[in-house]
């Protein structure tokens, strides 16, 4: 395997009294699809912001295209784009205007040019000229993705970029992500889509209570989860019971089923979206 | 030079915040233009300041108010950015840290020096008669916009730190207050000792004896130099502090 694009060891995080992380690593080859999944407030945006270079570890050590996130963040960044959880756009300008505000930033002549072919690539070439504020929650969501784009990074992060994105919208981050990965982009994907990570993943990790939990790639995880005496369930376990019998484990129903209905997230996201100020 | 490419960059896209919501310079100047209005139409009759022309020595109070209320919009727009997470964008990306902060202090001398134009148009429909020269003209505009510079830098840390818009503006209400308790309407004589005191020496006096020199053509004298020093003074500071709470984020 080629030199990691991203390797994290012994993240540690607290915010006050509350234990984020509590010692986590992996490691993100390029051309590798990395999925981390975990129930909502499991520490997998402050992982992802962490690795960006928003937020200092307490512990620990990432580095990410070969340069240590707390001490080259400059570096890190270069090399870097990420996608938030919430879509992060300018809404007084126009989706080509925030593009081509993405190239300038990282100093790229052909902005024009860029910003022309990700507005055709993500349906938004008939609204380029709209702004931003004017665009339905998926639209910005799509925009969003696409600036991250921008400059063809090396290590891309992406904290739930399907979330509140029409079938079509999915197919299309999905497709590019497939795309990126092949052009040998390392990608760092949280979801609370299953089938998502299950359709993208080369390889995933379940973060619960602080702790990385399962890793492994999608096979290595089928075959340890859920326990071998089910033999009478002829179907092959989804990512989706895999999940489930790893966050339930210790028999809480109550998390159990949250987690459910976080697996089903369709309509959190879309709360979510609708919450924005616009 | 990188530093000054993403600050162009990023101003690009204020720039056209401004052009595209005039609304905020409207909420800026209107309230400054009716306290012209009440001052010139109501209170001057009553106000003995010993100018020939009341609006004259009236402007630069009203031009400061409108400063202070339009850096308050400087905190909202961080706050936004923040909570739209166009912040969080920025700062993963590779642009220069300070053009990340300078770009809202920057933009608010741009949309300041609006608003103060537009107040002093709509003076002039009431009789304010400016007989400063080229080098008066610099001087005062250069005051004001280093007024304005010190006052984004402190609007940064509630826009950086703040956790409603509301949390957000609510420091500029006493700088708003600021040219009440200084020569800025009454002559500073007529005050009780210690209001009297505090208004000699606090800032916006020197600032707007200064403003009041220029604009009447004379020499300016000491209070230039005691109002850029204060300038310059809150401005470093208010800097360092917004930076030392931008790095803790
Ligand atoms: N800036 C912060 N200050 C205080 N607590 C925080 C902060 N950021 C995150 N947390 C807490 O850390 C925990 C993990 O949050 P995080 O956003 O990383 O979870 P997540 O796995 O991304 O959840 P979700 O699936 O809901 O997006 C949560 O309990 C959250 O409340
Ligand atoms: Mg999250």
């Amino acid at each position: 395997m080629s030199k990691p694009a991203i390797k994290a060891e012994g993240l540690v995080k607290s915010f006050g009294a509350t234990q984020v992380l509590r010692g986590i690593g992996f490691e993100v080859a390029p051309g590798e699809v990395f999925s981390l999944l975990g129930p909502n407030g499991a520490g997998k945006t402050t992982t992802v912001n962490i690795c960006a270079t928003l937020v200092r570890p307490d512990a620990g050590r990432v580095s990410v295209g070969g340069f240590d996130v707390t001490r080259q963040p400059g570096r890190v960044r270069a090399a870097i784009s990420l996608t938030g959880q919430f879509a992060a756009v300018d809404g007084l300008l126009t989706g080509r205007e925030n593009l081509v505000l993405m190239a300038k930033l990282r100093g790229l002549k052909r902005g024009r040019e860029l910003a022309a072919d990700l507005l055709d690539r993500f349906g938004l070439a008939a609204a380029a000229d709209r702004r931003a504020d004017t665009y339905s929650g998926g639209m910005v969501r799509r925009l969003d993705v696409a600036m991250s784009l921008v400059g063809d990074p090396a290590v891309i992060f992406l904290d739930e970029p399907t979330t509140g994105l029409d079938p079509e919208g999915r197919l299309e981050v999905w497709r590019t992500v497939e795309q990126l990965a092949a052009g040998g982009a390392a990608i760092f994907l949280t979801t609370q889509y299953l089938d998502e990570a299950e359709r993208l993943a080369s390889h995933l990790a379940i973060l619960r209570e602080g702790r990385i939990v399962a890793d492994g790639t999608l096979t290595e995880l089928k075959q340890m989860f859920p326990p071998a005496q089910k033999e009478y369930v002829e179907k092959q376990p989804s990512l989706e019971d895999v999940f489930l019998a790893i966050v339930g484990e210790t028999g809480q129903t109550g998390q159990a089923g949250q987690t459910r209905k976080a697996g089903q997230a369709g309509e959190t996201g879309k709360n979510r979206e609708e919450r924005r100020p616009t | 030079m990188k530093t000054l490419r993403d600050t162009a960059a990023l101003l690009g896209r204020s720039m056209r915040h401004i052009a595209r919501s005039p609304d905020t310079i409207i909420t800026v100047t209107i309230m400054p233009i009716m306290m012209m209005l009440l001052f010139v139409y109501v209170f001057g009759g009553a106000i003995e300041t010993g100018a020939a022309n009341y609006i004259d020595s009236l402007w630069p109070g009203i031009a400061l108010i409108a400063i202070a209320t339009g850096v308050s919009y400087t905190a909202v727009r961080i706050f936004f950015d923040k909570q739209k997470g166009l912040f969080a964008r920025f700062r993963s990306m590779p642009v220069a840290r300070p053009a990340i902060l300078w770009e809202p202090v920057l933009t608010a001398v741009v949309s300041n020096a609006v608003s103060v134009a537009v107040i002093g148009l709509a003076a002039a429909l009431m009789g304010f008669r400016p007989r400063a020269n080229l080098a008066g003209w610099l001087i005062a505009a250069g005051v004001l916009a280093l007024f304005t510079v010190a006052l984004a830098w402190l609007a940064v840390i509630p826009g950086l730190v703040a956790k409603s818009v509301d949390g957000a503006t609510a420091f500029s209400y006493p700088l708003i207050f600021l040219p009440f308790i200084s020569s800025a309407f009454v002559p500073t004589a007529t005050m009780p000792g210690p209001v009297r005191a505090f208004a000699e020496h606090q800032p916006v006096t020197a600032i707007i004896d200064t403003l009041r020199a220029l604009l009447a053509g004379q020499p300016p004298g000491s209070a230039v130099v005691s109002a850029l020093a204060w300038c310059v003074g809150l401005a470093a500071v208010a800097h360092g502090a917004a930076v030392m709470v931008y790095r803790r984020l």
